[in-house]
């Protein structure tokens, strides 16, 4: 085992660790306790708040499956990714203040408390539930898969005590301390992606003799590598500029994303989280993927992708900075691990529980649920990510496509369109994610664009339709 | 001064107005980022030009791209957007 590495790695473990107890105690002050464990008593300032929705959004997908697609396809992978500066500021603009106000008004803890509110419907409730416990169900095995995966190559660990280090680590500060713990140390490891990402993006520029060097054996090797069309040229625009759709607006319609936008201050913090998170998500989407294919010339001939961003990292920085820059992978896959954890957790304590099962559970009984669900779950995931499967970025992208196809426009036109219905809610739901599963299937990148795209249109198309047919808007829409 | 409307909350309105810049600014990020990367980087590769050892295109779009997002969403967020309370629920009897 090489200690030097892993040394900052555990140190790195034992802070988060800290953090996450910390703020486990500041919750004994707060007023509700499903606000405050589900939500974090909707405090949250500018900062914690844009490190939060990046460390959330920004996965192991973004580390390490994202710049290993890089290392092979070259600058036409980066140039995809650069669609996720998006993510930073639009979807706090688009749900922005009428989100949060509307929350408040309805004194919503989760996205699905809001929808059930704006629609009055149990349907759209046990369906949005349903999902998001299926969806992000998946996408947490993958994120664990990812993170065990890590551990094992960079200490040497078998697969199975690796996995059980992270489960173990993520799940003690995330049963226990709730969504500050979930929102503080992801602010802690936001901030470590964003060094992390900086550190090792000069110290491969150096590594590789300087960018016009770099470039140089680039364009000698393949000259398509420095053109936006991927190492064989079938990168297409069109498919490339699908990618806004999945990785950037559609990004509004995910839960673990959305629910963030409910829980700040004031405006504020809004207006600060919007200016950070533009800036430090850019960074990281540029810097990190360009590693990826900065790495190329220096070490080539690696065959799998998910491998090249620690072992490039071993290769240019010294043990001990090496450990620190790889503590960034590892605190995004953390970072979305727990909100997801949380999140699962609320769809079943808040919204299935207590909305349909026990309404008149006592304070202390909510309480138990929420501790034991969330740790249950931690055990689950455990159980399904030892066999685990394959290509991590795809199956992650699969849950992605998934919820942001039912959830993007039930969300954002039940917010500004005063006409939305309930049924139209339902059809959009059951045509977003069914026709994304079909087409997943039968049909992937359907007309040459990311297979997110026609389920979003169709659902959107269903939505209004369906709304427009079933028109008469209940009193509480009426207000909207 | 302040003008009575029991239809629809004014802060909505101001919420508004920010979600369509949101989307305005999108579109001019969109446009910017492929108009660059399609426009100067369809030629063969020997042909590039460079600027801080990257493709010109790779420039414009991505790294120059990025940084004149951050400056606009920096300024819509400076001069455009209004802070307003979000835990206000009464009607009409607040002073401003």
């Amino acid at each position: 085992m090489n200690w030097e590495v892993v040394a900052p790695l555990l140190i790195f473990l034992v802070i988060i660790f800290l953090i996450g107890f910390w703020s486990s105690r500041q919750m004994q002050s707060g007023n509700s306790f499903l606000q405050d464990y589900f939500l974090g008593g909707r405090q949250l300032g500018g900062f914690i708040l844009a490190m939060t929705m990046i460390a959330t959004y920004g996965s192991a997908s973004s580390f390490i499956g994202g710049p290993g697609v890089a290392y092979t396809q070259g600058l036409g992978w980066v140039l995809l990714a650069m669609s996720q500066v998006v993510t930073g500021y639009f979807v706090l603009m688009v749900l922005g203040k009428k989100f949060a106000i509307t929350a408040r008004k309805y004194n919503a803890v989760t996205l699905i408390d809001f929808l059930k509110e704006r629609y009055n419907s149990k349907w759209v409730v046990w369906l949005s539930a349903l999902s998001i416990i299926i969806f992000l169900f998946s996408a947490m095995a993958a994120q664990w898969v990812g993170g065990a995966r890590l551990i094992e190559s960079l200490t040497g660990l078998s697969y199975i005590s690796a996995l059980f280090i992270f489960a173990a680590s993520v799940m003690v500060y995330v049963v226990i301390g709730g969504f500050r713990a979930v929102a503080v140390t992801d602010a802690v490891q936001g901030a470590i992606m964003f060094i992390g990402t900086l550190i090792l993006l000069i110290a491969v520029i150096v590594a590789g003799g300087g960018i016009s060097n770099i470039i140089s054996d680039l364009s000698a090797e393949n000259p398509n590598l420095i053109t936006p069309y991927g190492f064989d040229g079938g990168l297409t625009p069109l498919y490339v500029s699908s990618f806004w759709i999945l990785v950037g607006v559609g990004v509004v319609g995910l839960p673990q994303v959305a629910v963030r936008a409910m829980s700040y201050k004031n405006a504020k913090a809004m207006h600060r989280a919007i200016i950070i998170g533009t800036v430090v998500v850019g960074s990281i989407m540029l810097g990190m993927h360009l590693i990826g294919v900065f790495a190329r010339p220096i070490l080539p001939g690696i065959e799998v992708g998910d491998k090249v961003m620690p072992m490039i990292a071993m290769e240019v920085l010294p043990p001990w900075l090496a450990g620190i820059v790889l503590a960034a992978p590892m605190a995004a896959i953390m970072s979305t691990v727990d909100s997801l954890l949380l999140l699962v957790s609320s769809a079943i304590v808040k919204d299935v529980y207590i909305n349909y099962i026990k309404p008149d559970a006592s304070e202390n009984t909510i309480k138990k649920m929420s501790f034991s669900v969330t740790a249950l779950l931690g055990v689950l995931v455990f159980l399904m990510a030892l066999s685990p499967p394959d290509l991590l970025i795809w199956l992650n992208l699969f849950s992605f496509g998934g919820l942001e196809a039912a959830f993007i426009w039930p969300v954002v036109l039940g917010l500004y369109w005063r006409k939305g219905n309930k049924f139209g809610a339902v059809a959009s739901m059951l045509t977003g994610t069914g026709s994304y599963i079909l087409f997943h299937t039968f049909y992937p990148n359907a007309l040459g664009m990311n297979t997110v795209v026609l389920p979003i249109v169709l659902s959107l198309l269903t939505y209004v339709a369906v709304s427009l047919f079933t028109e008469k808007p209940s009193s509480a829409a009426a207000e909207m | 001064m302040k003008i009575d409307r029991h239809k629809k909350d004014p802060r909505f309105k101001i919420a508004e107005k920010e979600a369509w810049i949101g989307i305005g600014l999108v579109l001019f990020n969109f446009i910017w980022w492929y108009g660059f990367a399609y426009g100067m980087g369809s030629g063969p590769a020997e042909e590039y030009t460079y600027i801080f050892g990257l493709p010109a295109w790779f420039f414009y779009s991505c790294v120059a791209g990025f940084l004149i997002m951050v400056v606009l969403v920096t300024a819509a967020v400076r001069f455009l957007f209004k802070e307003v309370p979000f835990e206000d629920r009464s009607e009409g009897g607040d002073s401003e």
